[in-house]
């Protein structure tokens, strides 16, 4: 006997969401979970509901279906995910490529029903081919208590890298993550400035920049004043061009 | 012939002409300066009332074969120097009047001139060339929009078949008009009556999400426009304004005319960090393209991004079918 699968439909259009509804009530061992508009939602409820599997349409508002299967990836339990698309030539070549599930609508039953048997996790390999499909992301992403916290892009003060973990730190929170900060200053290199080595600070919440008196050498330091927070951020000597801009 | 632009470009060539005549003939920059001062007292006279006469009697010369406009043009310069000549030779207060065969001469090759560059230039523009071009230009719609519609249809048979009926009929329409020789001019209300029902083939996807407000009341239905002029700026206006937002938005058409000239806008809101406007630059170039193509110089297309609005605006001359 087969056991049910768990199913979470993602796309932004009613109609689609209503065409997989019609398909998938005509199998048998399946059950939709929910249904979510965007990116952002299937997080949410894939979290809550732990879905098997997560239809993901890849144009979504919000957030798109290539950014929310990267977020995804980090649930104790990941769901495995079908992609869909109407035409899309890239992700097409890429799905191909790395042998991500994919399907194209109009969704035909036949399709469905073989997507659902052999569904699977994506693979690091294969997430790591998807990531350039969405070349920056507009949340970074934290598991918290089995479910997947996210922090808009925009609301991000500061990261810094400490020891084996970067610091997220907005106006309100701290938050820790495992990446890289090389990795995030390639790809959100025109939000963020490296101020230090161990620091990228937004553009956008830098007040004003002074000159302060703590440094090792004793000797005056320029650090630069952020919106919202009341710390500061040192600027290396190596970086203090950057000021006079 | 009645454009600014054209008549512009008459005044280039001719003073050109002139120009080099005195460069020819002078010796040194002062010289030179004194040539062309000496030249444009006589020669500029000659060329303004040409070209008032031209654009007078653009009436009566539309109706003649081209063979005879242009003599009848050649006539007229000839007219206007001849004219402007006798004028002269009572009051010139420079001593070395040159002779009015000459002048003649003078006004004669550089009409021809004028006339030859635009006959080239109409050659480059016209019939043969800008037909094979025109084809080249069919306007293609978005797969995407093709396979979201037909899913958006299958959705609706089991529940609303009536509603897929008519969409169904509605996206055939569609896509005889976008299969269809696009060449000729097309009323402007043929082009609205596609756009609507390529809009409500979107409503039945994005529903809610779309709205779309016409202001079309000063719109003269009859003038004649290429076709699918505006419905592939609404295509854009949905993929990159509306898709991306969750909530929806408006896209505002407003058509007009000013001056003899109509006026198409077409406002959507846009999204600061859209990175994929390379589908909007092509569909927009070959609208351009097929504009010149149309009407020259006489039709232009503008493009704005201003506070998260982006506004495409199309002005072309307002032709009456059967003129």
């Amino acid at each position: 006997m087969m056991t049910t699968l768990n199913i979470l439909i993602t796309d932004d259009e009613a109609p689609a969401r209503s065409r997989l509804r019609d398909l998938l009530a005509d199998m048998d061992n399946v059950h939709i979970v929910a249904e979510a508009k965007n990116g952002k939602e299937a997080l949410d409820l894939a979290g809550e509901l732990q879905p098997d599997i997560v239809l993901l349409d890849i144009r979504m508002p919000e957030m798109d279906g290539i950014e929310a299967a990267q977020h995804l990836q980090k649930l104790p339990k990941p769901p495995a995910i079908i992609f869909t698309t109407a035409f899309d030539n890239y992700a097409i070549q890429a799905f191909d490529m790395n042998a991500v599930d994919y399907l194209l609508k109009p969704i035909r039953f036949e399709r469905l029903q073989t997507a659902l048997k052999k569904a699977h996790t994506l693979l690091p390999r294969q997430l790591a081919a998807l990531t350039p499909l969405s070349p920056q992301r507009t949340h970074l992403s934290i598991t918290e208590r089995g479910r997947i916290l996210l922090v808009p892009l925009t609301d991000i003060i500061y990261l810094r890298a400490e020891l084996k973990y970067i610091t997220v730190r907005t106006a309100e929170h701290e938050y820790l993550i495992e990446e890289s900060l090389t990795h995030l200053e390639q790809e959100f290199g025109d939000t963020f400035i490296r101020l230090h080595r161990n620091c990228l600070v937004a553009s956008a919440y830098i007040t004003g920049y002074e000159k302060r008196n703590y440094d090792e050498h004793g000797e005056k330091q320029w650090v630069a004043l952020l919106k919202n927070v009341p710390e500061t951020i040192a600027v290396s000597r190596r970086q203090q061009h950057l000021i006079r801009q | 012939m009645r454009n600014l632009g054209i008549a512009l470009r008459m005044l280039i060539i001719a003073n050109t002409a002139l120009a080099l005549v005195a460069y020819t003939l002078s010796a040194n920059l002062a010289d030179f300066i004194q040539k062309i001062a000496a030249i444009s007292t006589l020669a500029q006279p000659i060329l303004l009332t040409s070209l008032f006469l031209l654009y007078g009697c653009y009436p009566l010369l539309k109706k003649l074969s081209y063979q005879q406009g242009l003599i009848a043009v050649l006539a007229l310069v000839l007219f206007s120097a001849t004219g402007i000549y006798s004028f002269f030779a009572q009051f010139w207060i420079f001593s070395d009047l040159p002779a009015l065969s000459r002048v003649l001469i003078c006004a004669f090759i550089i009409s021809t001139i004028t006339l030859y560059y635009f006959n080239l230039h109409q050659r480059a523009h016209s019939p043969a060339v800008s037909e094979a071009r025109l084809q080249a230009l069919q306007a293609r719609i978005r797969p995407h929009f093709l396979f979201n519609s037909l899913n958006a249809v299958l959705s609706l048979i089991r529940s609303q078949p009536k509603q897929a009926e008519t969409a169904l009929e509605d996206m055939a329409d569609l896509f005889r008009v976008l299969m269809a020789d696009n060449r000729n001019l097309v009323p402007l209300a043929q082009e609205i009556a596609l756009c609507r029902q390529y809009l409500a083939l979107e409503k039945l996807r994005l529903n809610e999400r779309l709205i779309v407000q016409w202001q079309i009341d000063d719109m003269p239905p009859d003038a004649l426009i290429p076709p699918l002029i505006l419905q592939p700026l609404i295509e854009n206006a949905v993929y990159h304004g509306i898709e991306p937002l969750a909530n929806g938005g408006t896209i505002n058409i407003q058509i007009y005319t000013k001056q003899n000239e109509i006026h198409l806008v077409l406002k959507n809101p846009c999204s600061t960090q859209s990175n994929h406007h390379n589908g909007n630059k092509m569909a927009l170039n070959n609208i351009k393209e097929r504009l010149i193509l149309h009407f020259d110089l006489e039709a232009s297309l503008k493009s704005n991004q201003e506070n998260g609005e982006y506004e495409v605006h199309i002005t072309l001359p307002h032709q009456k079918q059967n003129s």
